[in-house]
């Protein structure tokens, strides 16, 4: 390759598009590295804290979309407290102050002001698409700041954002002139929108491919945007309730039939279940169906309607299914490949919606199936070993038994056994999330078998510091680890410090770690943050070491100690 | 590596609970250091002291429990409210209870309106909103304890029924427990409210 001139290198390199692979690019050598860095267009962070803006910029200066992750995973579970951190503002800031043409940001748990969102929408004039996924801090003033001044802007894609609505007019702020959209997604906002200004939107946006509404927007609406939109490929239902003998019902009947580019659906925050059955002609060709915002869909109603769905290949559902709902989905859905089971009601034991069986259904009857999120009541070691034998193309395997350190009901074992079979059996495995009662033996399952694995959550897990060192042991892809309340401690935590540097975070709250460990790993890591954090207002850190410490967050960085750190975080 | 202190304090039998951790309280007193997440933080409803006189070792030893568990356990709430468990995301949006609509009653107005409590987070904007809807009235504002511009010289109180069927003063308790416990609404005649002592309200100063 040192033959040919930079041009004929770039012009290969522009068929590496993935991130891993253009990182190792860069490393092959210096003339690489250059020629990559310049024409590097896509770049991912995967947290924030690990570089600063400043020398983002300076590495390349061809950037165009950014993607960025700001808090621990653990803060979609009210683990990490307000204002911990992860602003998107610095970085926006240094962005639009540099000659980068930004044109898309893809943000995930940031927190963003409206003040960002306006100097983001004004700097940058190629703007095109802002994608925020649980994000915090911002309003609608913000996001009518996006829609008023991006010129070119083809999505706006807020998903699970807590956004404090001042609401109507940011969707009239899309100038007449914007007939840009591919993509727009508000279903997260709760407030009145205006509905003349959605209509004449959806209007002028021919190239309109995906609309997700709030649940303020009700049917008669609906049927008025799909007679304008009907070469939808996803879309996403407000309000769907109506009386089923109504005119605007049987246009929306009507109009539903024209709508055949229909891959995927979501939605249906407030309906009515007789209504349903209109969604029926589409089902037949959706890939994507996403019912766990629907509680007001019944069991049968559910069933009924994933019977249309032969094609489907990705399914979210509400635990009310039942097991039987699963076994339906099972004879139905040849072709399914991720499926994620959300509990309709997490507190009450009593109404046991979904069980080992419904998944045990499942394995047997999805061969395609990778991905798996199931919340359910209880969970047995057969049923476990059962579905590790039908299925062996687990990607991710998240399984939550409601009851946390909840044992096999039938032999009264830990499901030691179960999660084996699991991981012995799924080569593959990059993600696993583990429940239930568990001892020290599970993790040396993980270690020994799951030698792809780069996520793991626990929770109320093992028994003794040997179980986290299995895992640090043995998976050497390891790049998230996030612990709970497991007795996992010092000698666990200091034991091969380098590890840390391999991966991306480390997270333990409620374990056995002290303060003392944590800063003897600060001390001998500098290429590591340790952060702690610390609720209580009577602790002073320069108490004792053998203070154990509540929450610990530790990531790999290359620029030291963050600057914007609240009170209660120490930074060892 | 940790001190001998330290590593007596961690290391758990096999099998066992860890009650060195629990009997050693490293902080101040009354301060639970011993781990865990919110149920047993400063603040909570559910003092950790309760702790201290757990005979842990009378549940079932095969069960190991997180800290936060025993707590949860102990509690007078019947489910067990662990932070953070389930590890669902948003689940309080994905319930049953989707949206809070409540009838809105205005003394003195010949129908009623109904709002959906969800969709606002805090005092200040349900208030703003009534007054938009009733707009030829002023609601008393407690919160800000300031006078709205009077437009016809009557004044309002915003009162609300709870679960346990009382008539309490809009503003005394968090807005999310507001929301979770208020049934209806009554904005009653300042006139009539007189006699209830309530000249000066409750300031409550945060609005989530």
């Amino acid at each position: 390759m040192n033959y040919f001139p930079d041009e004929v290198v770039e012009h290969v390199f522009d068929f590496i598009t993935s991130h891993k692979d253009r990182n190792s690019v860069s490393l092959v050598c210096k003339s690489w590295y250059k020629i990559e860095r310049y024409s590097r267009q896509r770049v991912f962070i995967g947290n924030c804290y690990s570089i600063t803006p400043q020398r983002l910029i300076a590495r390349f200066p061809g950037l165009k979309s950014l993607t960025l992750k700001g808090k621990p995973h653990f803060a979609d579970f009210n683990l990490v407290p307000h204002d911990w951190g992860g602003f998107v503002d610095p970085w926006i800031k240094a962005l639009a102050k540099s000659r980068i043409g930004l044109e898309e940001l893809r943000l995930k748990r940031m927190v963003v002001s409206d003040d960002s969102l306006e100097l983001l929408s004004k700097s940058f004039p190629n703007f095109k698409s802002l994608v925020l996924v649980s994000c915090e801090g911002f309003t609608t003033d913000g996001v009518a700041a996006i829609a008023a001044n991006c010129r070119f802007l083809r999505e706006l894609d807020l998903q699970e954002n807590e956004v404090e609505d001042h609401r109507g007019h940011w969707l009239s702020c899309f100038p007449e002139s914007c007939t840009s959209l591919v993509s727009l997604n508000f279903a997260c906002l709760k407030g009145e929108i205006n509905l003349a200004s959605l209509e004449r939107l959806v209007a002028r946006s021919p190239n309109l491919k995906s609309l997700r509404l709030n649940r303020v927007v009700p049917l008669d609406t609906l049927q008025k945007l799909l007679m304008r939109a009907p070469q939808l490929v996803d879309l996403g239902i407000g309000s769907y309730v109506d009386d089923p003998s109504s005119e605007v019902f049987t246009k929306l009947k009507a109009v539903i039939q024209l709508c055949n580019s229909i891959r995927s659906l979501s939605g249906f925050l407030e309906v009515a279940p007789c209504c349903m059955s209109a969604i029926y002609p589409i089902c037949e060709n959706l890939t994507f169906l996403n019912l766990s915002y629907a509680p007001g869909l019944q069991g049968n109603d559910l069933t009924k309607l994933v019977q249309h769905c032969r094609k489907l290949q990705r399914l979210w559902i509400l635990d009310c299914i039942g097991d039987k709902g699963l076994g339906v989905v099972a004879s139905t859905c040849k072709e399914l490949q991720e499926l994620r089971v959300f509990p309709s009601d997490p507190f009450d034991a009593g109404n046991a919606a979904v069980t080992e069986e419904g998944l045990v259904l499942i394995s047997a009857g999805c061969p395609k199936l990778n991905s798996l999120l199931y919340f359910c009541h209880q969970m047995t070691n057969a049923a476990l070993i059962t579905v590790a034998k039908n299925c062996t193309n687990f990607i991710r395997f998240r399984l939550c038994i409601l009851d946390p350190v909840k044992a096999d009901p039938v032999t009264n074992q830990p499901l030691d056994e179960g999660f084996g079979a699991i991981v012995r059996s799924n080569k593959s495995l990059k993600r696993l999330s583990l429940s239930g009662l568990l001892t020290d033996q599970v993790f040396l399952y993980i270690g020994m078998y799951a030698k792809k694995l780069e996520m793991l959550s626990i929770a109320f897990a093992g028994d003794s510091n040997k179980g986290m060192l299995y895992v640090l042991n043995g998976c050497n892809k390891l790049r998230k680890l996030e612990i709970r309340d497991c007795p996992f401690g010092d000698v666990a935590l200091l034991e091969d410090m380098g590890k840390y540097e391999t991966m991306r975070s480390l997270w333990m709250s409620s374990c056995e770690v002290t303060l003392g460990a944590c800063k003897t790993l600060a001390k001998k890591m500098p290429s590591l943050n340790v952060e702690i954090i610390n609720e209580s207002e009577q602790l002073e850190f320069s108490l004792d070491d053998r203070l154990l410490v509540d929450k610990m967050y530790l990531y790999r960085t290359l620029v030291g100690h963050r600057k914007d750190k609240p009170e209660y975080v120490l930074l060892l | 590596m940790s001190s001998e202190n330290g590593k007596r304090l961690l290391e758990t039998d096999a099998g066992g609970l860890n009650f060195e951790a629990t009997e050693l309280t490293l902080g101040l007193p009354g301060e639970p250091r011993v781990t865990s997440d919110g149920g047993a933080k400063l603040g909570s409803k559910r003092g950790f002291s309760e702790t201290v006189d757990l005979k842990l070792g009378d549940n079932n030893q095969e069960v190991k429990l997180g800290h936060s568990l025993q707590e949860a356990a102990k509690s007078p709430v019947s489910k067990t409210q662990v932070v953070g468990w389930p590890p669902v995301r948003g689940f309080a949006k994905r319930g049953k209870k989707s949206c809070k609509y409540v009838k809105v009653a205005v003394d003195g107005a010949p129908y009623l309106r109904k709002v959906d409590l969800e969709i606002y987070n805090s005092y200040q904007q349900l208030l703003t909103s009534l007054e938009d809807m009733f707009s030829c009235f002023t609601i008393r504002n407690y919160l800000n304890e300031k006078k709205i511009d009077q437009v016809n010289g009557i004044e309002y109180m915003p009162t609300y029924e709870d679960k346990d069927g009382d008539w309490m003063l809009v503003g005394d308790v968090p807005w999310q427990m507001f929301v979770e416990s208020c049934k209806r609404l009554r904005l009653m005649k300042s006139s009539e409210a007189v006699g209830l002592g309530l000249t000066t309200g409750p300031k409550y100063a945060s609005t989530n």
